[in-house]
């Protein structure tokens, strides 16, 4: 079947902002590959490349802005302070929290979770006690449940995804229903699957989870760098991003709770910088965000994170989402049309990011990347940390791509090329 | 990549020797590639006098690469001894498919030796070091 190339087919990406041109500031595209082809970087969902302004921000901090923070009594200290802080609240601005305090700083979104598995799950959930999570979740969203629920002898409980990989609603509201006389405690879901690029429908799912006298934690690690997220309209408890995959470095991420839930429970990690006083017998807590940071943080990272966010902001999130929704529909309409593609997740773009998990007639997922690879082009091939999913649909893994700002049209192409090189190495 | 997926690589991937389930056999084991899950398994028989392969197979899903090397390792058995076995380089099974194995791909390569050596030992085997190899 001859197919016309993309670029024939559709004009230029609407918005303002051009994937090509976002190409020059991030220092990962001036190598070549290995096999002298430019780099067509297709695995942001894994983790992000960082632009130039989040690199030179850290080196600058390191440089001339370096001290700890929150002790010295001197020019430096305050300094690196006021940086530090300043990511804080851009993150809380990022997210729509209402208050720089409800932002933890951790190393990433696994663990924000296990932040809240061991300080407000072992505070709260006991023998008989109900957590629900879904079969749709990245491990970072299942075992620390699984944990918690072993040691306290609680029940874990999963929701089923259709054939299209889209939560089971009606298994959902059964699953939130009192079960011997046991409302669940909590539900842990994400708003963006990794796996197969579901959007997950999060303010129903909220208004749902709290009707049934449950809290409602979010995995956002998938969500934040890809489209607007606001924690009120989305009216959840807890939500967990990571900054890697946004842009910003690795080794940070943060934990946003509403402001009585993280005043009520217990530290998670304890040390220095979590306490007001220590004495021979005991100590007490600093206050919140503080309360949970124990130790010297990941200063510089936070304001790498930091820049991210002003990157970011500066494309807008709207038009982040635009863009990548735009490349995602051109992408699943080329690749629909090769015999032997099987696409999973939803076809609707509206609830679908952009992230596209196919499988391949007659070639194993870990032989597609290794081609596509020597044609440049970056993809993942595996189990994408969601070995769940893999079991619904009955498959190994899967190949995924995932698109972020820096890609475009001619992307698409390489994929969709890349496609048609392992068919014909293959002969399927 | 015209060079890992050769045509000899790719008939052992289509047509894989040696595939299937022995039953009974003296020895088997499964093992799998836990980058992938790809999960292969391996029946033996043996001679009488229990020393020597008389006949192998192998079974489970996976890539081509460690499709076709574990169809060009059993190939390799019959007739040898359980100490020969025991005693095989890693490096034979990587010369074997006479192609580059990158580091990223060394595991799906090496899963057939794994299970093997799991089968004549009785017990998994760790991956062996050119597993590990990451440049």
């Amino acid at each position: 079947m001859a197919v016309q190339p993309l670029q024939e087919r559709s004009t230029a990406i609407p918005g303002a902002f051009s994937g090509t041109a976002l190409r020059a500031d991030f220092p990962a595209f001036e190598t070549p590959t290995r096999s002298g082809k430019r780099l067509v970087f297709l695995d942001a969902a894994a983790s992000a490349p960082k632009p130039r302004s989040v690199i030179d921000a850290m080196a600058d901090a390191y440089a001339h802005h370096y001290a700890n923070v929150h002790r010295g009594i001197y020019e430096l200290s305050e300094d690196a302070t006021n940086r530090f802080e300043g990511a804080r609240r851009k993150v809380a601005a990022f997210i729509g929290a209402p208050s720089e305090r409800e932002i933890v700083f951790v190393r990433n979104a696994t663990e924000a979770i296990n932040l809240v598995r061991y300080s407000w799950g072992r505070a709260n959930i006991g023998e008989g006690d109900r957590v629900i999570t879904t079969q749709l979740e990245h491990h970072s969203n299942i075992v620390p449940w699984q944990q918690l629920c072993a040691e306290a002898g609680a029940t874990l409980e999963y929701v089923g995804i259709t054939d299209d990989g889209r939560l089971e609603m009606d298994d959902l509201r059964i699953k939130l229903q009192p079960s011997a006389g046991r409302k669940p405690r909590l539900l842990a879901v994400a708003l963006v699957s990794n796996a197969l690029g579901t959007i997950n429908p999060i303010a129903e799912i909220a208004r749902l989870a709290h009707e049934a006298g449950a809290l409602l934690l979010v995995d956002a690690a998938q969500a934040a760098p890809h489209m607007p997220v606001d924690v009120a309209q989305l009216d959840c408890d807890f939500l967990a991003i990571s900054g890697h995959k946004m842009l910003g470095p690795s080794g940070i991420g943060a934990l946003w709770a509403r402001r009585e839930l993280l005043e009520a429970m217990p530290p998670f990690l304890t040390g220095g910088s979590m306490i007001i006083r220590v004495t021979l017998e005991g100590a007490e807590w600093n206050e919140v965000p503080h309360k949970f940071e124990a130790g010297t943080p990941a200063i510089v990272e936070a304001i790498g994170m930091g820049a991210a966010i002003d990157y970011l902001n500066a494309l807008g999130m709207d038009r982040v989402r635009e863009h990548e929704r735009f490349l995602f529909e051109r992408a699943w309409d080329a690749l629909s049309e090769i015999p032997g593609v099987r696409l999973l997740g939803p076809a609707d773009p509206e609830i679908h990011a952009g992230v596209i998990s196919m499988l391949l007639e007659g070639v194993h997922p870990h032989d597609v990347a290794t081609i596509f690879d020597h044609e440049g082009v970056a993809v993942r091939a595996g189990h994408h940390c969601a070995q769940p999913v893999m079991l619904r649909y009955d498959i190994p893994a899967t190949t995924r791509a995932s698109f972020y700002v820096y890609n475009d049209l001619d992307d698409v192409q390489a994929l969709t090329d890349a496609v048609r090189s392992v068919q014909q190495v293959f002969g399927v | 990549m015209d060079n890992l997926y050769r045509d000899f690589i790719l008939e052992h991937y289509r047509s894989p020797h040696n595939k299937g389930v022995l039953d009974p056999a003296d020895l088997q084991f499964a093992d799998s590639n836990p980058t992938c899950g790809d999960e292969m398994s391996m029946t033996l028989r043996l001679d009488a006098a229990k020393e020597r392969i008389d006949d192998v197979a192998f079974d489970g899903r996976g890539c081509a690469i460690s499709q076709a090397s574990a169809s060009i390792l059993t190939d390799e058995l019959r007739g040898m001894t359980l100490d020969q076995v025991k005693a095989m380089d890693p490096k034979e099974v990587l010369d074997a498919l006479e192609v580059p194995i990158g580091p990223a791909r060394l595991k799906c390569a090496l899963l057939s030796y794994k299970v093997l050596e799991g089968a004549v030992l009785g017990a998994e085997v760790a991956w062996p070091e050119e597993a590990e190899a990451v440049g």
